[in-house]
């Protein structure tokens, strides 16, 4: 039995010719907080529906709880306990939280080809859910549509741990919030991970990843620009390594050398 | 300053829900999509009632001519309501109701098959049909705007071309005397609650003919198939998992599908439901005339989308109600009864229809705003 709760080892992935992912190794212990970090275009969302099993690997394995698993379909990852929490959070505003919280997966109760969708149940579970992480929600017939970003994703990982997930893959949870509305979300996520969940974060927000992370991958232009603790590695040193990195020291001295110029004059 | 006193009010009580805004109980009606409706329904009888009220619109025989109308619109409305809210449209509704027609008229007429043979076998056209619509739609990913207008003009060119190539003529006639002792035909065709209108009668209290027998015999299939199709709707949308999926496959495809849900089979048994919806409307009402014509049920399509719109159904799919969409039937109905009871020329009936659902389609869009309005 090794250490690690999931492993993904040397996964690649073409589009025709495109390599989109080469050589990708992830892996990640019990309640590991991991964040993949990456600019846009760096096969960022390949990973991710990889992870899902949206795509399968064209080389590479993944192991999880010791033994080898191939996805043939985003369901088989879901059964296993991977849940993924995409950008669009797969909410509809216009539905309830509770009839969001249990999309898919309504309790049900009463006689066979007679069942009925247990709403008075759905409502107490996804209260007291929400309630855990210390989201009130007033009334649980209420639409989704009325709360804000942060809470919204919080119900979508929320929803996502209910369902069974020991692995969770957040896509961009913070990319679209406000400061408070971020922090509450990460707060949710570094809770969750001391339950025992393995969390893959998906970000290109340095300052967002790196209070939480235990560790990080940097992922550029298809490959993995390696694997970082967080005791080996600065929060500079990674802003760097993404590829905007060395393009913001550049526009940096080129924005003094402009400020010089202008100063002369 | 602001921000002080919101903070003292929220530790005085704890115990309540500090953040709970107090919603007024009109708010909690609001956010209710067949509001509307419901509101709109009760005016039109106000209106009539105070036009029309000595007239006989009113009496029993008046008030069941005009739900006899509403409950047929509403058959097929709250079909369409159910699709509405799943995302998707169908433009094939009318052409489907003359189809069912032929197949029922046809096959019992010419063919010899008894009545209740032809009508399985319309249904399981309907089946077919719908299936078909619904398989265009998922798998070619076309809006189903297109996809049922195509099938509008086809099932409406089949239907004269093969009723023409088998009957010489565009109507079929000659269904009445089939119906007696037939198993099936009874469930489209019979009056109920007989012994309520003859006991009324005999008591005086409703209008009699002159041979003493009441003018209203009964309340007609069309009711009573209005009345459990709009129940059996609100069940499976408000109580059932697959209700739950319908909400979801309308609100958001992309999310309902990677959540689990089949959205897939959600729609393709959703254009089932009004092909279906159609080939019921179309058994009561060509049973009822005795004849199938090849032109029925044309462009009642639009009514029952425009039922389903004034009873709260959002065109973008996600939201709306079947009772909403039954309101909407009845008001349509009394309108376009009720206006002969009036002095009011009877093409105004449209000018009326088409001013509804405008102000329904401003009303609905103002609900969805307050609905999803961030705090």
């Amino acid at each position: 039995m090794s250490d690690y709760l999931v492993q993904f080892n040397n996964i690649s992935k073409f589009f025709g010719k495109v390599i989109a992912l080469k050589d990708v190794t992830m892996r990640l212990k019990k309640g590991e907080i991991m964040c993949l970090l990456g600019d846009n275009g760096a096969g960022k969302s390949t990973l991710i529906k990889t992870l899902a099993g949206v795509h399968k690997p064209d080389e590479g394995e993944i192991i999880f709880e010791d033994n080898k698993i191939v996805f043939d379909s985003p369901k088989d990852a879901l059964d296993i306990g991977i849940g993924t929490v995409y950008q669009d959070l797969a909410l509809v505003p216009l539905m309830s939280v509770t009839r969001n919280f249990f999309m898919g997966r309504e309790p049900q109760k009463g006689i066979p080809f007679l069942k009925t969708f247990d709403v008075e149940k759905a409502n107490k579970i996804a209260a007291d859910r929400m309630g855990q992480i210390g989201i009130d929600v007033r009334d649980p017939s209420q639409a989704v549509g009325t709360m804000s970003g942060g809470e919204r994703q919080c119900l979508a990982i929320s929803r996502a741990i209910y369902f069974g997930a020991k692995v969770l893959v957040l896509d961009e949870p913070t990319s679209a919030l406000g400061v408070h509305q971020a922090s509450m979300v990460l707060k949710y996520i570094v809770k969750a991970a001391s339950e025992g969940l393995a969390v893959i974060l998906i970000t290109h927000n340095v300052h967002h990843a790196y209070p939480v992370g235990n560790s990080f991958t940097v992922l550029n232009r298809g490959k993995s620009m390696g694997t970082f603790q967080k005791k080996d590695i600065s929060r500079e040193k990674l802003l760097s390594m993404m590829a905007g990195g060395e393009e913001l020291d550049k526009l940096e001295v080129e924005l003094q050398e402009m400020d010089r110029i202008h100063n002369k004059n | 300053m602001s921000l002080k006193s919101k903070s003292i009010s929220s530790k005085s009580s704890l115990n309540e829900d500090e953040r709970l805004k107090k919603i007024s109980p009109l708010r909690v009606l609001l956010n209710r999509p067949e509001l509307g409706a419901l509101g709109g329904s009760i005016l039109v009888f106000i209106f009539f009632g105070i036009v029309a009220g000595d007239t006989g619109m009113f009496s029993a025989y008046g008030m069941l001519n005009f739900l006899d109308v509403s409950a047929n619109l509403g058959i097929i409305a709250i079909a369409a309501a159910m699709l509405m809210i799943g995302g998707e449209f169908d433009l094939s509704i009318g052409s489907m109701i003359g189809f069912a027609g032929i197949c029922i008229a046809i096959p019992a007429i010419y063919w010899g098959w008894p009545l209740w043979m032809s009508i399985v076998f319309a249904f399981a056209m309907a089946v077919l049909v719908g299936y078909f619509n619904g398989i265009m739609v998922v798998k070619t990913g076309l809006p189903s705007f297109i996809v049922t207008l195509a099938m509008l003009f086809i099932l409406r060119g089949l239907t004269l071309a093969i009723t023409r190539l088998i009957t010489g003529r565009t109507q079929v006639p000659g269904l009445r005397v089939l119906i007696e002792d037939d198993p099936l035909a009874w469930l489209f065709a019979t009056d109920t609650f007989k012994w309520l209108f003859a006991w009324l009668g005999s008591l005086k209290l409703i209008e009699l003919r002159t041979d003493g027998t009441p003018l209203a015999t009964g309340i007609p299939p069309s009711v009573i198939w209005f009345i459990a199709l709009t129940l059996f709707a609100t069940w499976i949308l408000m109580k059932t998992r697959y209700g739950n999926w319908i909400f979801a496959s309308g609100g958001d495809k992309i999310g309902a599908t990677n959540v689990g849900v089949p959205v897939g089979r959600v729609k393709i048994s959703l254009f089932i439901g009004t092909a279906v919806a159609s080939t019921i409307f179309a058994c009561i009402q060509v049973l009822d005339a005795g004849s199938a014509d090849t032109m029925r049920g044309t462009l009642k399509e639009l009514e029952a989308i425009a039922a389903a719109v004034v009873g709260g159904c959002l065109l973008t799919g996600g939201y709306g109600s079947a009772i909403g969409a039954a309101f909407g039937a009845i008001i349509f109905g009394t309108v376009s009864m009720g206006i002969f009871y009036t002095d009011v020329d009877t093409d105004w009936f449209k000018v009326f229809l088409g001013a509804m659902m405008l102000i329904a389609v401003v009303f609905n869009n103002y609900i969805r705003k307050k609905v999803t309005e961030s705090k």
